[in-house]
C-alpha cells in the first residue's frame, strides 16, 4: 500500500507539486491523468527517489515506511519499480547481464542467494517468450537501438523479473502501436496480484480499455483535483482536461 | 556477471585506502650511490657481472643522454626531476644470485604472495589446468628474484629469464637484438634507460615454437628514492607465438619515484607477440602528493612478413603516465593492434597512445582506445598513423572514446595521422560521452547501488578492449578499472 500525505516538490525554485494527497490499496491499479505539465512525470521520479527535487513537505509512505528518507536503490529493493517512459541506453552492457545484476541486487536485499546461471535463464526465457521478446534481444546492449516497443516491453520484463510491490508505468503508451500496446498490456496484466499495486501514469484513455483501472485520479497543477472510477477516464476523454485547467488559475 | 560482483566486493572491502598495494617490505637492501655518473654506470655492470661491450653501450648512452632534453610536449606537468637525487640500484643484500627460491629472503617471497603473485611452482601447479598457467618473471627493484617454470619452458626451446643473466648466458643473441627497435638515441628516457637499465625479462621464442603457457613480469618498486629501470626484449622467430603479461605496483610514498622503462618486441616471418600491461603503480593520494611517473618507451617491430603484434593495456595507476606502445609494420602483410584502457581519478594525469608506422606492403593496423577521466584528472590520447612512400595498401581502423565521470576531469584527443601513399585508407573515430545521472539513477531504480551502477556502466564501455586480454587478467582488470573509480560518482 502505497500513501501520499501533502506531498509539496520544487525543482530549481519551481513548484512541480503542491500538497497532493494519493492512497492506492494492495492490489489496487489507479490511474494518474491530466494534461502536460501537471505534475505526473514529477510525481513518478519522487515516489522513485531521482535526486534533481527537493521535497519541501509531505510523505511518502511504502506499507508504512517512509520512502523519502531512502536512497533510489535502497526504495527499489523495497519494492518500488519504475517503468521509464524513455528507458535509457547502457551502451556494452548486454540486457541479460543487466537483468541478472538487478536480479541479484534484489535476491541479496531479500538475504537469498544468488539464482544459479541456469535457473535464471530458464525465469528470464519463460517471461520473455509472453512478452515476444527474442532471445537475441537479451544478448544485445540494454535498449541500445531497441525501437520503442523494444524498450517497453524491455521495462516489462524487468518489472516481471524483480515482482515489485508497487509499480508505476509513466506513460507507458506513448509511442506504441496498437500491437505493442496489447503486449505490453497483456504483460502488465499478468502482474495484477493482491499483494502489488500500480500506479498508472498517461494522457490517453486508449491505455486503460487494456489495463482497466480501479480508479482514476485526476492530477492538475501538482494536486489530486477528481478521484473516481474507471469511468471518470471515459468522461475525460470526451470532455477534455479543460475543466480541470481552471483549477490550476485558481 | 560474477565477475562485476566480485568487483563490487572488492571495491567494498576497501575503504578510505584504495590503493591496495601500498605496503612497503623491510629488507636489507644494497644501492649504488645516489646519483648518476660514469662510476654508478660500472657499479650498475660490474654487479650484473656483464661482458665489457655492454658496459660501453651503456656509457654511450650516458654520455648521449647528457647532451640530451627531457621533452615537453607531452600534456602533463611535473615539477622538474633532479636526476642526482635518484638511486640507480638498489637490490636486495640476501639475493645475491639466488639458485632456487629456498635461497630468496623469504620476505621477499611473501610480498609476493601478498601481491597475489605466488613463485612456489608447486603451489601455482596446485589446481590449475595446464594450459591456464602461467610462468613469472619477479623483479623486485632492479633486479629479478625469481623466476618460474624456466625448466619447462626451456624444453620447449623457450627462453625466459632475467635480461642480466641473458646478457651473461646468451650474449650473442642479446647483442644481435637489443637497441634494435628502440635506439640508444631514441629519446631522453630510453636512452637514459639504456644507460642505467637493470632488470628485466629476456625471451626468445624459437622457430615454430607456441610458447606453451602465458609469460609474464611482475615489477615491484620497494624501495624509496629509488628509480626502476627495466628493460625488456622479446623475440618471437619465424612461425612462432608467445603471450606476454606485465604487472606493476608499489609502495604508497610521499615523494615521486621514477619508472623509465623500455620494451622492444621483435617478430619476425608468420611471428606473433601477445603483449598485454595491467599497470597499477601506486597513482599518489588525493591531492596528488606522490605516485609513480611512469616514462616508458615500448615498440615492437613486425619485422617479418605476415608477422602480428598486440600491444594490450589497462592503465589504472600512476601519477603520470607517459607511454605509448607503438608498432613498426616493417614486413609485408604485418598486422598491429593497439588496445588501451586508461583510468585516471585524483590527480592523475595520463598521455598515452600509440605510433603506428606502415612501412611495408598491405600492412594493417587497428587501434581501440578507451580513455576513463575522473576526479580532477587529466586524460589525453595521443596517436600517430603514417604510411611510408611505399607501403601500399595500408590501413587503419581507430576509434578513440572518452567517458567522463563528473566535471572537474578532462578528456583529449590528439591523434596524428601522415598518409605519403595515395593507396593507404586511414579511418578515425572519436566519441567523449559522460555516465550520466539519468543512466545513474536508471541502474539504481533496479537496486544497483552507485558502485555496481558505475562498475556496470564502465564495465561495458571497456568491453571492447577488456575481450582482448587473456582471461584471468581481464578479470583481474576489471577489478582494476573499479577499484581506480571508487569514490568518484556521486
Amino acid at each position: 500500500m502505497l500513501e501520499i500525505k501533502n506531498l509539496v516538490v520544487q525543482i530549481e525554485d519551481k513548484r512541480i507539486l503542491n500538497g497532493l494527497n494519493l492512497t492506492v490499496n494492495n492490489g489496487e491499479v489507479a490511474a494518474i491523468m491530466g494534461p502536460n505539465g501537471s505534475g505526473k512525470s514529477t510525481l513518478s521520479y519522487v515516489i522513485a527517489g531521482k535526486e534533481d527535487y527537493e521535497v519541501l513537505d509531505g510523505e511518502i509512505l511504502l506499507d508504512g515506511e517512509n520512502v523519502l528518507e531512502m536512497g533510489p536503490d535502497e526504495r527499489a529493493v523495497a519494492g518500488v519499480f519504475l517503468a521509464f517512459q524513455y528507458p535509457l541506453e547502457i551502451p556494452g552492457v548486454a540486457s541479460m547481464t543487466f537483468l541478472k545484476a538487478a536480479l541479484n541486487a534484489h535476491r541479496r536485499a531479500r538475504g537469498e542467494g544468488e539464482l544459479t546461471t541456469p535457473d535464471f535463464i530458464k525465469r528470464v526465457n519463460a517471461t520473455a517468450t509472453q512478452l515476444e521478446i527474442p532471445k537475441d534481444m537479451l544478448k544485445r546492449a540494454l535498449n541500445v537501438g531497441f525501437s520503442g516497443g523494444e524498450k517497453k516491453r524491455m521495462e516489462i520484463l524487468q518489472m516481471a523479473l524483480l515482482e515489485p510491490s508497487f509499480c508505476i508505468l509513466d506513460e507507458t503508451d506513448s509511442g506504441l502501436d496498437i500491437d505493442a500496446l496489447r503486449i505490453v498490456s497483456e504483460g502488465v496484466n499478468a502482474l495484477r496480484s493482491p499483494d502489488r499495486s500500480f500506479l498508472v501514469i498517461t494522457h490517453y484513455q486508449r491505455l486503460l480499455n487494456y489495463i482497466v483501472p480501479d480508479s482514476v485520479h485526476v492530477m492538475s497543477a501538482g494536486r489530486i483535483v477528481k478521484s473516481g472510477g474507471k469511468e471518470l477516464a471515459i468522461e475525460l476523454e470526451a470532455n477534455g482536461y479543460a475543466d480541470y485547467r481552471e483549477s490550476e488559475a485558481a | 556477471m560474477p565477475a562485476v560482483q566480485e568487483t563490487i566486493d572488492q571495491v567494498r572491502s576497501i575503504d578510505v585506502d584504495q590503493y591496495k598495494y601500498g605496503f612497503e617490505t623491510v629488507v636489507e637492501m644494497e644501492k649504488a650511490p645516489k646519483g648518476l655518473s660514469e662510476d654508478v654506470i660500472r657499479f650498475i655492470s660490474a654487479k650484473k657481472g656483464e661482458p665489457e661491450w655492454m658496459l660501453q653501450w651503456r656509457l654511450d648512452a650516458y654520455k648521449r643522454w647528457l647532451t640530451m632534453q627531457e621533452p615537453d610536449w607531452a600534456r602533463v606537468s611535473y615539477d622538474k626531476i633532479d636526476y642526482n637525487d635518484i638511486y640507480y640500484y638498489a637490490a636486495p643484500k640476501k639475493n645475491q644470485a639466488p639458485k632456487s627460491l629456498d635461497e630468496v629472503d623469504p620476505e621477499i617471497l611473501r610480498t609476493y604472495e601478498k601481491l597475489g603473485i605466488p613463485l612456489r611452482e608447486q603451489e601455482i601447479l596446485a589446481g590449475v589446468e595446464p594450459e591456464r598457467r602461467v610462468a613469472v618473471d619477479a623483479v623486485f627493484d632492479s633486479v629479478s628474484v625469481a623466476t618460474t617454470f624456466k625448466a619447462e619452458l626451456a624444453k620447449a626451446g623457450v627462453i625466459f629469464m632475467p635480461i642480466s643473466e641473458a646478457i651473461r648466458e646468451y650474449p650473442d643473441l642479446v647483442r644481435q637484438y637489443l637497441g634494435t627497435v628502440v635506439p640508444v638515441t631514441d629519446n631522453f628516457f630510453a636512452t637514459l634507460n639504456s644507460a642505467v637499465f637493470t632488470d628485466g625479462s629476456f625471451v626468445y621464442i624459437p622457430p615454430g615454437v607456441r610458447c606453451p603457457m602465458e609469460l609474464s613480469t611482475y615489477f615491484r618498486i620497494n624501495e624509496k628514492n629509488t628509480g626502476q629501470f627495466e628493460r625488456t626484449l622479446i623475440i618471437a622467430d619465424k612461425g612462432s607465438y608467445v603471450s606476454y603479461l606485465e604487472g606493476c605496483t608499489a609502495p604508497k610514498r610521499d615523494e615521486n619515484q621514477l619508472h623509465a622503462a623500455v620494451v622492444e618486441l621483435i617478430a619476425l616471418d608468420d611471428a606473433e607477440i601477445k603483449y598485454s600491461t595491467v599497470q597499477n603503480w601506486y597513482p599518489g593520494d588525493a591531492e596528488g602528493r606522490g605516485g609513480i611517473y611512469n616514462f616508458v618507451t615500448k615498440r615492437g617491430d613486425c619485422r617479418g612478413r605476415n608477422s602480428v603484434i598486440t600491444w594490450t593495456q589497462v592503465e589504472t595507476g600512476s601519477a603520470i603516465t607517459w607511454k605509448y606502445p607503438s608498432c613498426i609494420l616493417r614486413g609485408d602483410n604485418s598486422r598491429g593492434e593497439f588496445y588501451s584502457i586508461a583510468v585516471s581519478n585524483g590527480m592523475q594525469q595520463v598521455d598515452s597512445g600509440t605510433k603506428m608506422i606502415h612501412l611495408g606492403k598491405n600492412t594493417t593496423s587497428r587501434i581501440i582506445s578507451k580513455g576513463i577521466a575522473a576526479g580532477k584528472s587529466e586524460n589525453t590520447y595521443r596517436g600517430l598513423v603514417s604510411a611510408h612512400r611505399k607501403a601500399t595498401g595500408a590501413r587503419n581502423f581507430t576509434n578513440c572514446d572518452s567517458l567522463l565521470i563528473g566535471n572537474e576531469c578532462g578528456a583529449h584527443t590528439v591523434p596524428y595521422i601522415e598518409s605519403k601513399n595515395a593507396t593507404a585508407v586511414f579511418e578515425h573515430e572519436a566519441t567523449t560521452s559522460k555516465i550520466s545521472e539519468d543512466q545513474m539513477f536508471y541502474c539504481q531504480q533496479r537496486g544497483l547501488s552507485d558502485e555496481e551502477a558505475t562498475a556496470l556502466i564502465v564495465n561495458g564501455f571497456v568491453k571492447d578492449v577488456l575481450q582482448q586480454l587473456p582471461m584471468e587478467f581481464a578479470v583481474e582488470a576489471q577489478k582494476l578499472i573499479s577499484i581506480s573509480l571508487e569514490g568518484s560518482v556521486g
